[in-house]
């Protein structure tokens, strides 16, 4: 591209990209948004542009309200690098992507990374077998293509796994079953944060409609599941597991599995800034203050990447990181700063008041969360969870370590699904906090680029 | 199995997977309509030869790698198009034209 150098870069089109990318628009600074798909959306508004009338109707209300924000920043002057993957971002603001077969580079005097969420992995026996998804890969379908897959049933735990299903009863396929790992025990803690809970109703009320109408449907619910295990010789063809002291087994061709999402830390972990292990929602997290500002003064952090808190605080986190870096990037007075992002401040604390409540009630198992010896955790390597306790036998201290051990992390995933399990296995094994067991190092490319798209582009 | 809820909303494309021919809606990505050919298994794994497919839809877990004019790309970030042609991820590299490496514990290349 041209040496033209933007104000701000922000990477990922879901509401924190977006929003950021319009405010700071709004405030004339030059923008450049980069994102992997060819429609502005993220995961949570995929595809909101081009959704049918009967999609809309099966995603409901709050998947509409994506188009309120898609189609202003479409019509905006920020520049929308479509359909790209971003392989490399530097401390010095490069971004380096590969678009249509081509490497390319921008550079950014502020980069705003918003890539949102991957789902937690669900490391149980089985979850490696063709026929098992995650419940946000269902929902992708849905929003992409219209497909869904009639009597699936549902594992795992978190409001997003009440959603997917209830938007299959409206796509017209019903679950056949939901296998639910919370117990009375985890929702007994949570009614501890009831009073934030309370001032979350929306979301509550939202959450016992969407179970109402599963009700109403006739899915079959099973809680407190324990003992959970996927079959199948080529396929997954069952699911067995306990409930009330009770062995169940159920057989279907689709099994959707689902513990909640974590912030997508690839790239904030490539560029070496400083994380911190949340215990509430048992995840890393970039290391950021209120205006999204991390451990590097010309990196900010916007959205779920952040921290969970869902498409409404995203997109509010998103103008709210734009406000910081103009200022930071002195094209904003500090007075118009605090100004125009008090009340998204305000706004924002209210709507993260749910969040105790959630991550508490539907907290992962600690069956999966650190499952048994014979369970694949590292899905490209097909590590299992014995493996990686072998290697603290052998004293393996860290997620880094066990790549030399055993090679957990080092496929084509990048450790994006088994990060989070390596480091919690080893800090039980070896008596460390996971802040001290440390995550996965990540780094460039954090996306397949092929020498020859390096090759030519070098040549330029 | 995934079916379509608008079998007539879009119009569709033809491609071709390990030779068959598969239609599917236009601006699906190749994973989805793979898994509504009733294909939900689309490669064996370099290390133990276990059946993979389609897993997260997000680019995220790289366990529906197919291959298209012999550079393996995700499934669920390639859209079809018509005439496109899609072949399985050879197992090992002894399956491909290198003969001088031993396929034991082969992995996926992500250069060609």
């Amino acid at each position: 591209m041209s040496n033209k150098v933007f104000d701000i870069a922000v990477i990922g089109a879901g509401p924190a990209g977006m929003s950021a990318a319009l405010e700071a628009e709004k405030h004339g600074a030059s923008v450049v948004l980069l994102d992997e798909q060819s429609q502005p959306g993220g995961q949570i508004y995929r595809n909101v542009l081009t959704a049918t009338r009967r999609q809309f109707t099966t995603l409901g209300s709050d998947y509409a309200k994506g188009a309120a924000l898609a189609k202003p920043f479409l019509e905006s002057a920020v520049m929308h690098l479509a359909g790209v993957s971003v392989w490399q971002v530097t401390q010095g603001g490069h971004i380096g992507f590969s678009k249509d077969g081509k490497a390319d580079q921008i550079r950014a005097r502020h980069i705003i990374v918003a890539t949102g969420a991957t789902e937690r992995p669900v490391p149980i026996p089985g979850w490696t077998l063709p026929g098992v998804l995650t419940a946000g890969a269902a929902q992708i379908l849905l929003k992409s293509g219209g497909f869904a897959a009639p009597s699936a049933v549902l594992v795992g735990a978190g409001p997003l796994l009440y959603l997917v299903a209830a938007q299959m009863v409206a796509a017209g396929s019903p679950p056949k079953a939901l296998v639910e790992t919370q117990t009375q025990k985890n929702l007994r803690a949570a009614l501890e944060h009831l009073g934030g809970a309370l001032r979350g109703w929306r979301y509550l009320l939202k959450g016992i409609g969407l179970i109402a109408q599963l009700k109403r449907a006739g899915v079959q619910r099973y809680s407190a599941a324990t003992e959970i295990e996927i079959s199948g010789s080529d396929c997954a063809e069952a699911v067995s597991f306990k409930a009330k002291g009770r062995h169940h087994r159920i057989e279907a061709e689709t099994f959707l599995v689902h513990l909640g999402v974590v912030p997508n830390t690839q790239i904030t972990r490539s560029l070496r800034l400083e994380h911190r292990y949340d215990d509430t929602q048992r995840c890393f997290k970039p290391i950021s203050d209120a205006y999204g500002h991390t451990s590097s003064n010309a990196i900010s952090i916007a959205g779920d990447s952040a921290g969970i808190g869902g498409a409404v605080v995203a997109a509010l986190s998103g103008r709210i990181a734009a406000l910081g870096a103009l200022q930071k990037l002195e094209m904003i007075a500090e007075t118009t700063r605090d100004e125009v992002a008090r009340p998204l401040l305000l706004k924002r604390e209210k709507e993260l008041s749910i969040r105790p409540f959630l991550d508490t009630a539907y907290a992962p198992p600690e069956e999966i969360l650190r499952p048994a010896d014979g369970t694949i955790i590292c899905r490209c390597e097909e590590v299992t969870a014995g493996d990686i306790r072998r290697f603290a036998v052998l004293g393996c201290k860290g997620p880094n370590q066990a790549k030399a051990f055993g090679r957990s992390g080092m496929g084509p995933c990048q450790g994006r699904f088994c990060g989070l399990t390596v480091t919690e296995i080893l800090a039980k094994e070896t008596g460390q906090s996971q802040d001290e067991t440390g995550a996965f190092r990540i780094r460039t490319p954090l996306k397949p680029v092929t020498l020859g798209e390096l090759a030519a582009y070098e040549a330029e | 199995m995934f079916v379509s809820f608008e079998p007539d909303a879009a119009e569709t494309v033809v491609f071709e997977f390990e030779g068959q021919k598969i239609s599917a809606p236009r601006g699906a990505s190749v994973a989805a309509a793979l898994l509504a050919s009733g294909r939900p298994s689309l490669r064996a794994t370099p290390v133990s030869g276990a059946p993979r497919g389609p897993f997260c839809m997000m680019g995220a877990c790289f366990d529906c790698l197919v291959q298209i004019d012999g550079v393996t790309v995700q499934a669920c970030m390639t859209s079809v198009a018509d005439g496109l042609v899609v072949q399985q991820v050879p197992r090992t590299m002894s399956e491909t034209q290198s003969d001088h490496m031993n396929g034991d514990g082969g992995f996926v290349e992500h250069v060609k």
